[in-house]
């Protein structure tokens, strides 16, 4: 599946876990582009917000770079992103890991602490759908917002898994950390996106 | 629900395998790649790496072992083992670490936690405590340098504080049990498990899936061990089913 539309780039803004997504994404045969250069992630066929660290940081070096007008536009375009796990986080209002600051606005959700009963952060692998995938978080969003379709796991009550809407998936777990699903889901955001906005 | 995961560890050193490695095909004994890749087949739900290299060379070749191991790794990988430093656990997490563990330097500069984490995240930061228990009188403590030094420090009072320094996760192992294979200590999981709410990796003693699953029930989110998997006993599959017969969460590939 590499030809020039399957290229992906992430967009890396600072030490995220880009080894295990660029790894997890060549492992496909996507040819992978690692940039904080807000042009050419306007401009690539699909991109990858990837997420580690907290939501505040996260949100600076976004705008640091240009990279918030970027992904807001992407997304209200229709043109493929991956959000992975803080990735995801930033595309809400805000959260509350990070009082004070903005999110994208993109999805009209609050970003929220698990409560104090269950394990935080939460490590390890959780049911979705049919499988398991791999989680590593303390924050997450309690309900699927209108516009967004998804699914919830459990962990001291319902939260988000992952959204989606059009070419834009929204995952709270980490599809390259999570073994052959992981894989699996990562080559149908890949193969959907390709149907649906040729480059 | 969240499920208890299975860790199987590598020692590397040099950027090989070492300790407790009988494999029929010695042409890949120590090939700490083709060992990855088959724990993962055989279930693993992480891997964790300790770099057990006493040299400049022996670091730099661990690294190396990390992209590689990470290239082929589509789980978890956390990496310990003679981290002294912000800058060698970011070179770590760089070349496909997921998490770091730190140990002896925690205790020798209690700030490097949290200095860690306010860089990488919590999450990626990983409290790794071995815990003796003390010669005449109760309790636990902890021990560094590969347990040659007894600190006095209360091992379950670092646990408490293993959040607060900036930890996302407690690997603990008890160096009484370590190497026994008569299990884990589930006296010290338990005093651990009432004093944090962060994950707690069971570590040292580990046999068979009975086990296991002592210490699961003592407060172990997952239960790390190396020589009953090197050795082929088991596999992380087939203590996942016995532990599912028991009534445990566990994936199931």
């Amino acid at each position: 599946m590499s030809d020039a539309s399957t290229h992906v780039t992430i967009i890396n803004t600072g030490i995220a876990n880009t080894a295990s997504v660029s790894a997890a994404i060549e492992r496909l045969g996507c040819p992978v582009t690692l940039t904080h250069d807000a042009e050419s992630v306007r401009d690539a066929p699909l991109v990858v917000l990837p997420g580690v660290g907290s939501f505040g940081a996260g949100m600076r070096a976004l705008r640091a770079h240009g990279l918030d007008r970027v992904v807001i536009e992407r997304v209200e375009q229709n043109r493929p992103l991956l959000g992975i796990c803080l990735g995801l986080q930033l595309l809400c209002t805000s959260s509350e890991e990070s009082p004070g600051i903005m999110g994208l606005g993109l999805i009209d959700a609050d970003v929220t602490r698990f409560p104090a009963t269950v394990r935080t952060p939460q490590h390890g692998w959780n049911r979705v759908d049919d499988g398991h995938a791999y989680y590593s978080n303390t924050y997450r969003i309690e309900s699927i917002p209108p516009d967004w379709s998804g699914e919830l796991s459990e962990h001291g009550g319902a939260f988000v898994a992952y959204l989606r809407r059009g070419t834009t998936l929204a995952c709270q777990f980490h599809p390259e950390l999570s073994s052959t699903w992981g894989a699996a889901l990562l080559r149908n955001w890949i193969e959907i996106t390709k149907e649906v906005s040729p480059c | 629900m969240l499920t208890r995961r299975i860790i199987p560890c590598l020692d590397i050193d040099n950027g090989r395998v070492v300790k407790g490695i009988r494999f029929a095909n010695l042409r890949d004994a120590g090939d700490p790649v083709k060992l990855a890749q088959s724990y993962q087949r055989h279930g693993a739900d992480e891997l964790v790496m300790l770099d057990v290299s006493a040299t400049v060379r022996g670091r730099s070749a661990a690294l190396e072992t990390v992209r590689a191991v990470r290239r082929a790794l589509s789980i978890p990988l956390s990496v310990g083992g003679g981290v002294r430093s912000v800058e060698h656990a970011i070179d770590l997490l760089q070349a496909g670490a997921d998490r770091v563990g730190v140990n002896s330097a925690a205790v020798d500069n209690q700030r490097l936690l949290r200095e860690l984490a306010d860089q990488v995240g919590a999450q990626c930061v990983v409290l790794s405590i071995d815990a003796a228990r003390r010669i005449d009188a109760a309790g636990w403590e902890v021990v560094t340098r590969a347990g040659t030094r007894r600190t006095g420090i209360d091992a379950i009072g670092w646990a408490r504080d293993a959040d607060s320094m900036g930890a996302g996760e407690i690997l603990l192992t008890s160096f009484d049990q370590d190497g026994t294979r008569s299990g884990y200590d589930t006296q010290l999981l338990a005093a651990v498990r009432s004093v944090t709410t962060l994950p707690v990796i069971a570590s040292g003693g580990a046999d068979s899936a009975q086990h296991m699953l002592e210490a699961i029930e003592a407060g172990a989110d997952a239960v790390l061990a190396a020589s009953i998997f090197h050795n082929q006993n088991t596999t992380p599959d087939r203590i996942k089913e016995q532990l599912a017969q028991r009534g445990i969460e566990v994936r199931r590939s």
